[in-house]
């Protein structure tokens, strides 16, 4: 990230986590969230699973230490409106994800924070995380305003919606401070519902 | 061409277009509770910020509040942190507050509707992705992470993309044992856990319009489980006979001139969609969920579903969830046995649930193996429960009778799941983990259908017992 905020590229390697469908109570159990801040997260995403994997979860797997783009499937992150999931992956390093798609508030918790989520067919995304499979080490690099993504040798066109893309290359995906910009026009809003302002006599 | 209720609502609260395309949304009501807000807090006191119209927004506690009597300070040390950190962000806001000191406490989306503060036309937002629950009034409701949490705190507004409306007609009638919340496991069976993201959900037909608000409540709940950020139902008498004389409600000819804008505010006759889905009724059977997610669900006389009849992905999904499960495919879901019985969540804790389950409690005797518990929604639930007699009816079969929270639906408090326990809940997800227990299996169903299994040890139908 430049200093201005903005999110042009992100650049690393991959680490893919098999699955459709993949549940935020599944990315960051309910009891981690009796806490008042996110720093703590990052060591306890995916945790219920690692231990039923015993060390073979992707997470745990040495050859994807220091991973920064998280490969998914189907429908990743559906479920609880809870920040903390992407908290806990931010605060695990992964600064990017690329899936096949994903639910609508894990999407908006994503953007807020500064992760873009990229879509590819379902096709390339068992291809890239094939690749990423037999080749841990393979740099992978996001163009985030062109959605290119080269992985290796191979290169993948992914999908991120244009406000999306905008907020990210302009720095403005934190969206405070665009919304606080507005200070005349929310109070308008405000004076004109009707439910607020108080009911016209009849 | 006319317009949809999501248009109009949308357009009234609009404060502009955003440069990154999204809508800058006004959000009328803000609700909060004691698990997604205090980073929020914490990030707007970090940023020098106050909070711009605190009587915009309304607090409890419900996440994580113990069900079973316990008192402050709470043994579970994170817990108390959690209910310190919203007492003195209250304290510092000024706003306003329903602890159990006020007999108004309860699930937040109990709660908003209960007290009048929930009506038709608003935006509301909540850190929590059951606030679709609200659009029962014909309020667009949405679910927000934390950091749009800090947003609506500071501004009263989200940057929010409008969602496309698909309209979800059923039509008919449903058979006796079949309830709302059959309804809406029937609709993520068909259109899938995420065949609504992108839309907003407009529930329509005659099934819906016979609906009560606590059943329209159960379907537009579960919207966030198809995918829907968004559900909603057309404000109409039943939803005005509900709002009249509550608390926040307006009164009098405020009350009638409300009533006017919120009939106003209704899709229109040709108002167009970008999809539209029909149902019939009288297809739908109580459902029962077999795997790990709200969409592998099936009627209650129907067999567990083979991974061999998919390919892919979505077979290695069916092979997951039953080996999670502990289910075999082409058996009978009806027979499978229980140990845990739940009745309450956002989803089926209000006064009609609690008289559903009661309905098929009452006489019988849970067995000693099995542990059951019934959660009403809120405080004034549990009190209007008392008064009509149903709790004595729920001690009676052996059920414990609680005090108001969220409780093992997500299972932050003490209320959990041991080991791989097979629990049948009236809540809103089965996945792996969900109810406290990395191990623990969720079967959800109706009310009447928990209450069912939980007398007679396994799942069984409703029908039959109503039929007997």
């Amino acid at each position: 990230m430049a200093d201005d905020g903005r999110i042009t590229h992100v650049a690393g390697t991959g680490v893919p986590v098999r699955g459709n469908d993949i549940d935020t109570d599944r990315i960051i159990p309910a009891r981690y969230l009796r806490e008042i801040t996110f720093e703590t997260l990052g060591p306890h995403a995916f945790e219920d699973e690692r231990r039923q994997l015993n060390g073979k979860h992707p997470f745990d797997d040495a050859r994807f230490t220091g991973a920064s783009v998280l490969v998914v499937n189907r429908n990743f992150g559906s479920g609880s409106s809870r920040e903390h999931a992407p908290q806990a992956l931010m605060h695990r390093g992964i600064k990017a994800i690329v899936g096949e798609s994903f639910a609508e508030i894990f999407f908006g918790n994503c953007t807020t924070i500064g992760i873009p989520c990229l879509t590819l067919p379902a096709t390339q995304i068992e291809s890239l995380q094939s690749l990423i499979e037999e080749a841990p080490e393979t740099a992978l690099a996001i163009d985030v305003g062109s959605g290119a993504i080269t992985a290796g040798q191979a290169t993948y066109q992914a999908e991120l919606p244009a406000s999306v893309r905008e907020a990210f290359v302009s720095g403005e995906w934190d969206a405070l401070s665009s919304l606080l910009e507005s200070g005349d026009a929310i109070s308008a809003v405000h004076d004109r519902l009707p439910y607020i302002s108080g009911w016209p006599a009849r | 061409m006319g317009h949809t209720l999501l248009d109009k609502v949308w357009d009234a609260h609009t404060v502009r277009e955003l440069p990154n395309g999204q809508t800058q949304l006004f959000i009328g009501l803000h609700l909060v509770h004691e698990v997604t807000s205090p980073q929020a807090f914490q990030m707007l006191a970090e940023r020098g910020l106050s909070v711009r119209y605190p009587d915009l927004t309304f607090a409890t506690v419900d996440h994580i509040i113990p069900t079973d009597g316990s008192t402050r300070p709470y043994v579970d040390g994170m817990a108390e942190q959690m209910f310190v950190a919203i007492e003195q962000n209250i304290e510092r806001t000024g706003i306003p507050f329903f602890d159990r000191s006020t007999g108004r406490q309860g699930i937040v989306h109990v709660i908003g509707p209960e007290l009048g503060l929930t009506q038709p036309g608003m935006t509301i937002a909540c850190g929590d992705s059951h606030t679709s629950t609200h659009g029962a009034f014909g309020a667009i409701a949405f679910g927000i992470g934390t950091s749009q949490v800090r947003d609506v705190l500071a501004t009263q507004t989200i940057s929010v993309a409008k969602p496309r409306c698909r309209r979800i007609t059923v039509n008919g009638k449903l058979a006796d044992g079949v309830f709302a919340k059959d309804v809406i496991l029937a609709i993520i069976g068909r259109l899938g856990v995420q065949g609504g993201v992108g839309y907003a959900y407009e529930y329509a037909g005659d099934v819906f319009d016979a609906m009560s608000m606590d059943e329209r409540m159960t379907v537009c709940n579960m919207s966030i489980e198809g995918g829907a950020r968004v559900g909603y139902v057309n404000p109409d008498e039943t939803a005005y006979a509900y709002l009249q004389g509550r608390e926040y409600a307006p009164k009098g000819d405020e009350f009638d001139s409300a009533r006017q804008w919120w009939s106003d505010v209704a899709s229109d006759a040709d108002a167009a969609y970008d999809d539209q889905v029909d149902i019939e009724g009288e297809s739908i059977a109580p459902m029962v969920t077999w795997g790990v997610n709200p969409g592998q669900v099936l009627g209650v006389d129907e067999l567990i579903p083979s991974p061999e009849s998919v390919e892919g992905l979505e077979r290695r999904s069916i092979e997951d969830a039953l080996d999670h499960m502990k289910l075999a495919p082409g058996v009978p879901i009806a027979g499978t046995p229980i140990d845990v019985a739940f009745v309450g969540s956002c989803t089926n804790s209000r006064i009609s649930d609690l008289r559903e389950a009661a309905r098929v409690a009452e006489g019988g005797q849970v067995p000693a193996h099995v542990k059951a518990l019934v959660v009403p929604g809120s405080q004034q639930v549990k009190t209007e429960a008392e008064a009509e007699g149903l709790d004595d009816i729920f001690r009676a079969a052996g059920f414990e009778w609680r005090d108001a929270g969220c409780s093992m639906c997500l299972a932050m408090n003490p209320d959990k799941l041991v080991n791989d326990q097979v629990c049948a809940s009236s809540s809103n997800r089965n996945f792996k983990g969900r109810q406290g227990s990395p191990l623990g299996r969720t079967l959800l169903m109706s009310p009447a259908m928990v209450a069912a299994a939980a007398v007679a040890g396994e799942v069984t139908d409703v029908r039959a017992l109503a039929a007997g």
